[in-house]
């Protein structure tokens, strides 16, 4: 065979080659059509329709949200495409600016989707999906996807920020117990150093994130110490960054991060966390050479395999104290839901995600906390995901988001971060605030 | 994971159209030209006209509208007049992209080609120059994003009690020294970078200078060696002299390359610890933080900083072609 004749039939192989690996997936479609439809009946029927879906969520996340709804996809006739990308933040500007703005995205900062609220990108939510947030969401939850009185999404995602990870064995054989007041978690702190090991470990590399593990530890203080509405005026700059309030705040988490006696246990002197990235940082806690790891409820996911968690396990969780025993402050985030389309499908599509019932489908398939009112914490993954609903369904909880993600971008996601590393490696609280606070946007 | 021709049919149509249009503009200018008596000038023209079309929607109106976010606020809308151009030369952080970015260009084309040189002038002509410059070439495949993760790992701190991961750490501890965390402290986590950067660019001065070496007259080495010249004395009397304008090409390559620098630092350091440079801070502002005149006035700046290289470039180019 000539070599042209040769070429021509490799291509006419490959060519049905890829057709026929293509068939299976085509063919596998009507075999799902089992799902039961009368739950999906009331998002009506969208035949032939699209719906595009950003998120930073990859892999196994992704494939989460996915099989979660897939059901609601195959029984709407809406076709929904996901796209995940680890550089969500930075390229959903450039898609909007760009004019291929996904129809809906999940912001994982408020500051963000106000940002595209305030620039007219974003559509206002049906009164469908205004409705099912009223019911699911506090009216905190709710404030932090509105921009001047008008809602644009709903929360989808809700994690804890205050929880202190801790050996149970560790605390057990050094006769120490979970403490329910500032006070008792500064005597745990005291006993441990005093019996030779660093009660503390904190990691705070997160590649350009580096510092968000310090900035969540001053949010997580400043609300103990000042409670919800200095917290409010802080990060509303309506009190300066550097004001006295936040200052002694500040010190106070110096006392324990900038502290080489208390910090950073198995990682060497305090500064060393710089270098450390925060998902390794927690795992002294597992050998000993450290007491404590404050870090969120999403830790979970990544202690070494095999690591359990429980009450009497590896490694378990108790709320970061305040004053008395009595006060649940709770530091947290969430990711958002909003549309940049507003079509019948994509209406249907974020009614669906507002529900209830797509927060207890999702729980049901791996970790996940909502903080939907509708949720029911049996459906929870694991202990720590039951122990977040809790707190979060409890009344008596003073929930906050995090400071950093409702600040304007520049400082929050910039000189904050930036600013904590600083002071971790040395430089001083009025120094660091202050120049923090002189880089607040003016406009 | 398959490729589903009929999935992605509308993709290949779009392809289809585009190399169409292609061939049907190509013909169509050399339709034009084939035709009729065309003076030179207005031929010249013709051919140039596709690419000046595209050039002006690609570059030059980009461009212009860059320079004019520059004048705008956050959300460019409002004109702000000079404020960007005055944060530039006021912000601390913006500052200190500005002085790493200076500290790069001076670094990065001096050493790179530097070692480069000696390199090539040490293989040239040994029997095996393919080999070894195929090896010196090779951190060049890696992308920059790898070569930041690959040097990430040669820095990477563990206190001393414990294993150490990082080779540069691994090799203090075995002459009995305290692991540092090198990419941390300010200025000198920059030299750190600075050494990743010259790591992938040493390679491309290596192999040109290299080429340019062995074009220098054997007789004219050999006989400065018979008359007694140490290699030393070669290298500098003979072959610098003789390979100056590839030298100067290769630096200002070099140096264009380094004001782009941004993979290195993203992957690295994320632009903590003071190690920002004007291209990843350009990014930062523009696309994380939202504000896009600064961003588009880092830009402006880049640029501005660019264009005396470039022309020099071009300049040269045409003396030696």
């Amino acid at each position: 065979m000539r070599f042209g004749a040769r070429l021509a039939l490799a291509v006419i192989t490959l060519a049905v080659t890829a057709t026929a690996c293509g068939t299976p997936r085509d063919s596998g479609s009507p075999s799902r059509t089992t799902a039961d439809c009368a739950p999906y009946a009331r998002y009506g029927k969208h035949p032939g329709t699209r719906v595009t879906v950003y998120a930073e969520n990859r892999d196994r996340e992704a494939d989460l949200f996915e099989e979660t709804w897939a059901d609601f996809a195959d029984c709407t006739g809406i076709d929904v495409r996901y796209e995940g990308d680890g550089e969500f933040e930075a390229q959903i500007q450039v898609r909007v600016d760009g004019g291929s703005a996904p129809d809906v995205a999940f912001f994982p900062q408020p500051g963000l989707l106000e940002r595209f609220a305030r620039a007219g990108k974003l559509k206002p939510v049906s009164p469908g999906v205004a409705t099912l947030a009223k019911q699911g969401w506090s009216a905190d939850w709710n404030s932090y996807a509105t921009v001047d009185g008008t809602l644009y999404g709903t929360p989808l995602v809700a994690n804890v920020k205050s929880f202190v990870w801790y050996s149970p064995t560790f605390f057990r054989d050094k006769g120490l117990s979970v403490p329910r007041t500032w006070s008792e978690l500064m005597a745990v702190t005291e006993k441990v150093a005093a019996s030779g090991v660093k009660p503390w470990c904190a990691g705070v590399e997160s590649a350009e994130a580096t510092g968000w593990p310090v900035t969540d530890w001053i949010e997580d203080v400043l609300l103990r110490q000042q409670g919800t509405d200095v917290y409010d005026q802080w990060v509303a700059h309506e009190i300066p960054f550097d004001d006295p309030r936040v200052i002694q705040a500040m010190n106070t988490v110096g006392s324990i991060l900038k502290n080489d006696r208390y910090a950073n246990g198995g990682f060497g002197p305090a500064r060393s966390m710089a270098s450390i990235s925060f998902q390794e940082a927690g795992t002294p806690v597992l050998s000993g050479d450290c007491a404590m790891h404050r870090q969120a409820s999403f830790y979970a996911d990544m202690w070494p395999k095999g690591t359990e968690i429980g009450p009497d396990k590896d490694v378990h969780v108790f709320l970061l104290p305040g004053a008395d025993p009595a006060s649940r402050p709770v530091l947290g985030g969430g990711v958002f839901t909003a549309a940049f389309a507003d079509r019948p499908e994509v209406r249907a599509f974020q009614e669906y995600l507002a529900t209830a019932d797509f927060a207890n489908a999702r729980m049901r398939k791996g970790p996940y906390v909502s903080a939907n009112r509708g949720v029911d914490p049996a459906n929870a993954a694991t202990e720590v995901d039951r122990l977040s609903i809790r707190l979060l369904q409890d009344p008596r909880t003073q929930f906050r988001f995090d400071g950093s993600d409702l600040m304007p971008a520049s400082v929050g996601a910039g000189t904050f971060w930036k600013g904590a590393v600083d002071w971790i490696g040395g430089a001083s609280t009025r120094q660091v605030a202050g120049s923090i606070e002189r880089s607040w946007p003016r406009s | 994971m398959s490729f589903d021709a009929v999935a992605q049919q509308p993709k290949l149509l779009y392809l289809l159209q585009g190399v169409a249009a292609f061939a049907a503009v190509v013909s169509l200018v050399l339709l034009a030209l084939h035709r009729g008596p065309v003076r030179r000038r207005a031929a010249a023209l013709i051919l140039l006209a596709p690419a000046l079309a595209l050039l002006t929607i690609g570059l030059l109106l980009p461009g212009l509208r860059t320079l004019a976010l520059s004048f705008t606020d956050n959300g460019g809308d409002a004109w702000v007049g000079l404020d960007n151009y005055v944060w530039m030369f006021t912000d601390h952080r913006a500052l200190v992209a500005l002085r790493n970015t200076v500290a790069w260009v001076v670094l990065v084309p001096l050493t790179s080609t530097a070692v480069g040189l000696l390199y090539a002038a040490a293989v040239a002509r040994s029997r095996f120059r393919t080999f070894a410059l195929s090896l010196v070439l090779t951190p060049m495949a890696i992308s920059f994003v790898g070569a930041g993760v690959v040097w990430k790992f040669v820095y990477a701190y563990r206190p001393a009690e414990a294993g150490q991961v990082g080779l540069l750490n691994q090799l203090v501890v075995a002459i009995g020294g305290e692991p540092r965390q090198w990419l941390v402290d300010p200025p000198w986590n920059v030299l750190f970078l600075v050494v990743a950067m010259v790591w992938t660019q040493t390679g491309f001065a290596a192999v040109l200078l290299a080429g340019a070496i062995r074009a220098v007259p054997a007789e004219l080495t050999e006989a400065a060696r018979l008359d007694g010249a140490s290699p030393g004395q070669v290298l500098r009397r003979i072959t610098v002299p003789s390979i100056r304008p590839t030298l100067l090409v290769v630096l200002l390559a070099q140096a264009v390359a380094t004001f782009k620098a941004f993979d290195i630092v993203k992957t690295m350091t994320g632009g903590q610890f003071d190690t920002g440079v004007l291209a990843h801070e350009m990014y930062d502002q523009a696309f994380r933080y939202g504000e896009t005149g600064r961003g588009a006035a880092l830009a402006v700046l880049l640029f501005l900083l660019v264009t005396p290289f470039v022309a020099h470039q071009v300049r040269a180019r045409r003396r030696t072609g």
